[in-house]
């Protein structure tokens, strides 16, 4: 893995930092759709070297942020039960549920575990046949095709005591769903590069075309935004809008084949709830009928969850770049990482995390209000 | 496909867990959560000034003698590691508590909490690898206990040690003595144990095998302490890692700390099993390695003297204590840009993607 650090090169960063610098005559609006940018934007500083007319909007990218409420719940009460090992990536255990989090559930006696990879669950149900093994598999096109391998191998080696608890979400329909808002404020898009190198480009030219966005395939490296970025800023400034690939060292035009059959294979669309968000038609998965024995909310009767939110958290603006995070009235006062009111105060990758500790350090970041598209 | 229908009001997100009535993990994370515990139970239960000052010893003066006193529990899984075992961090870990007071560790106490069913050869391996611990950090175990705890109710083998030692008359180190000014020196790369440990407990593979710096610092701080007895602060960043050693110095001398990232020695089988799993090498716990804080004027000879010693040859100058945003350590990225690197708040987790 050395060639992380050729991506994370200072000289390089100031040439591409200068050009966009030079580039830029205009404010622009760009959201960054993932969660693991938003990441690399803060803990690198890009945001900070960027003229003042390049804004980057955090989008609804991060997994852990969007997860339904109500998702959540069913996670708490599945993991609660004696009979049960839950299985889940480590950064869904803080979020907060209606009333606890996983780690609650955990100190009150619950098998919750942290695993690296959703074959792991698969072992440890093996491993304890009188067990029921449950994995929460959430995400995007990016963590959803391991998953969908994870319920294949159980269905083949006849795994019963395995099941996934789905919340997947798909990154395509969510575009349009902000863009399509009124108060959409967003000009370009830095697509996720990880969400293509399985999905392919396919699903992009249609909505560059009908919303006249500039959409840039991205990485996740500190140069790989900057070029992103720079390759934005050039269309935005040229009237253009078109699909461009600016990490083609993991993204080839049809995906991954293999992948795309897999999900194929093992999940059928669906529309989704996105925390904060809303409803977005034909945004998520589910298992399809074929594999749906091996549906945890089906398993465990879980559908009829009463969840209860308070109304002081604006998470949901702030997953659409509709507001900052300092402008929502909880940010930094009843709402802090420490006392999270929404996801986006828990996750690493959440914009109101990252900004409370702008916030903190008296930079509140004032950028001048986009243009209209040309 | 239908539009879709965005209710942009009343948007809201789930109850704060404003109060944790049980223990959760993050309460021995060493971070925020830790402290709370401390602030909230602890202090107010025990008082007392000397624990007030909340270092990772207690000094002491007893019949006109300066005295490190430190206790610590080691509840680590597996027992055995590249590069260690719970024995080994059962007598480095309380020795280098003590030598961050600047005491040389002198008799150590043992406690063994032991599962029922563990084999007893197991537990000679872990005496064994304390004898020889003690041996090379040259402290003696002067006093123990036993109990045995019914199966199922212990993972094997539970480890307390407490010491004490002696502190030189001339020196001082306390977190209230740091000043703007002050060199922030730290003696080798991190994040090593805390990736080593997780190569193991999780199975997860690397390329390469990546062994523990587990290690007792004693020597490494009697040389630091013969160039200048005028150091202001060390710490031994283990839990919550550099990250959570350099905010508790901040916010207890109300001064900031400014960090070049660049500077900060992270070695690449740290870095790239941390961008594999998500985590930030700055909250890794380390067992080997300290944090110095040392006055500009002896910067350089301190580092010399370090870099000169085993334990100490990749020390680093890694930044600056300053008089800009106090009670704050703030990372100067290699971009040029800036970022907070904050108190984490109870146990890092790793990242989905």
């Amino acid at each position: 893995m050395k060639y992380i650090d050729e991506f994370q090169d200072p000289e390089l960063a100031r040439r591409l930092l200068d050009d966009i610098h030079a580039t830029a005559t205009r404010p622009w609006a760009l959201m960054e759709v993932c969660g693991g940018q938003t990441h690399t934007i803060i803990r690198h500083g890009i945001d900070q070297l960027l003229p003042d007319t390049v804004e980057l909007i955090h989008g609804p990218g991060c997994p852990v942020c969007v997860t339904p409420l109500e998702v959540i719940d069913k996670a708490l009460e599945i993991a609660a039960r004696p009979d049960v090992i839950f299985c889940s990536f480590g950064d869904m255990l803080r979020v907060p549920g209606t009333d606890r989090d996983l780690f609650r559930v955990r100190s009150e006696g619950g098998d919750v575990r942290v695993v690296y990879s959703p074959l792991d669950a698969l072992k440890i149900a093996r491993q304890n046949p009188d067990r029921e093994v449950v994995f929460f598999g959430i995400g995007f096109e990016t963590t959803a095709p391991p998953n969908a391998m994870t319920v294949y191998q159980a269905r083949k080696h006849r795994i019963p005591n395995f099941s996934l608890l789905v919340s997947h979400v798909r990154v395509p329909p969510a575009i349009e769903a902000i863009m399509t808002s009124p108060s959409c404020r967003v000009q370009a898009f830095l697509a996720a590069g990880h969400v293509c190198s399985v999905m392919g480009m396919d699903e992009y030219p249609a909505l560059a075309e009908r919303f006249r966005v500039p959409i840039v395939v991205t990485g996740f490296e500190p140069l790989d935004l900057l070029e992103g970025i720079r390759r934005t800023v050039r269309q935005l400034e040229r009237g253009e809008h078109t699909v461009d690939n600016a990490y083609p060292r993991a993204v080839r035009a049809g995906g991954n084949p293999a992948a795309r059959a897999m999900l194929d294979d093992v999940f059928e669309v669906t529309d989704r709830a996105w925390r904060g968000i809303g409803t977005i038609p034909d945004s998520g998965w589910r298992l399809s009928a074929r594999y749906r024995d091996f549906d945890a909310e089906h398993r465990f009767s879980v559908e009829n969850i009463a969840t209860r939110e308070p109304a002081a958290c604006r998470s949901g603006e702030v997953l659409q770049g509709q507001i900052k995070p300092h402008q929502c009235e909880a940010f930094g006062t009843t709402c802090t990482p420490r006392t999270p009111l929404g996801a986006t105060m828990v996750s690493s990758e959440g914009a109101c995390a990252a900004y409370y500790l702008y916030r903190r350090l008296g930079v509140t970041p004032t950028k001048l209000e986009a243009s209209p598209v040309a | 496909m239908p539009e879709p229908t965005l209710d942009v009001t009343g948007w809201t997100c789930p109850a704060p867990l404003r109060e944790t009535p049980r223990i959760v993990m993050g309460h021995g994370g060493g971070g925020a959560l830790s402290a709370e515990l401390v602030q909230q139970i602890f202090a107010p239960a025990f008082g007392g000034d000397i624990l007030a000052q909340l270092g990772d010893s207690a000094a002491l003066t007893l019949g006109g003698v300066r005295l490190a006193f430190s206790t610590d529990s080691y509840v680590v899984r597996p027992l055995f590691f590249p590069g260690g075992s719970i024995g080994d961090l059962a007598v480095n870990g309380t020795v280098n508590d003590l030598a961050m007071s600047g005491a040389r560790a002198a008799y150590l106490s043992c406690g063994f909490i032991l599962e029922e069913g563990i084999e007893t050869s197991v537990l000679a391996r872990v005496a064994e690898a304390m004898g020889a611990a003690a041996r090379v950090a040259r402290v003696e175990v002067a006093t123990g206990d036993t109990k045995v705890v019914e199966a199922g109710h212990g993972d094997g083998i539970y480890l307390n040690t407490a010491g004490i030692g002696l502190i030189p008359a001339d020196v001082d180190l306390r977190p209230q003595r740091v000043v703007p000014g002050d060199v922030v020196i730290v003696s080798g790369d991190i994040g090593v144990h805390g990736v080593a440990i997780m190569s193991v407990r999780e199975g997860l593979e690397f390329g390469v095998e990546i062994e523990s710096d587990c290690a007792a610092l004693g020597g490494l701080v009697e040389t630091m302490l013969a160039v200048t007895p005028d150091l202001h602060a060390l710490r031994d960043p283990t839990r919550g890692g550099l990250a959570a050693a350099l905010n508790e110095i901040a916010a207890a001398s109300g001064t900031g700390i400014a960090l070049q990232e660049r500077a900060v020695p992270i070695p690449p089988t740290v870095s790239n099993a941390c961008a594999i799993l998500g985590l930030d090498p700055m909250y890794v716990a380390n067992e080997g390695k300290l944090v110095a804080f040392v006055p500009r004027a002896h910067a350089d000879a301190v580092l010399d003297a370090m870099q000169a010693h085993p334990l100490g040859a990749g020390a680093a100058v890694i930044g600056e204590v300053v008089e800009a945003h106090p009670g704050m350590v703030v990372a100067h990225t290699a971009l040029g840009g800036t970022r907070v690197v904050d108190l984490p708040v109870g146990e890092q987790l790793p990242r989905i993607c």
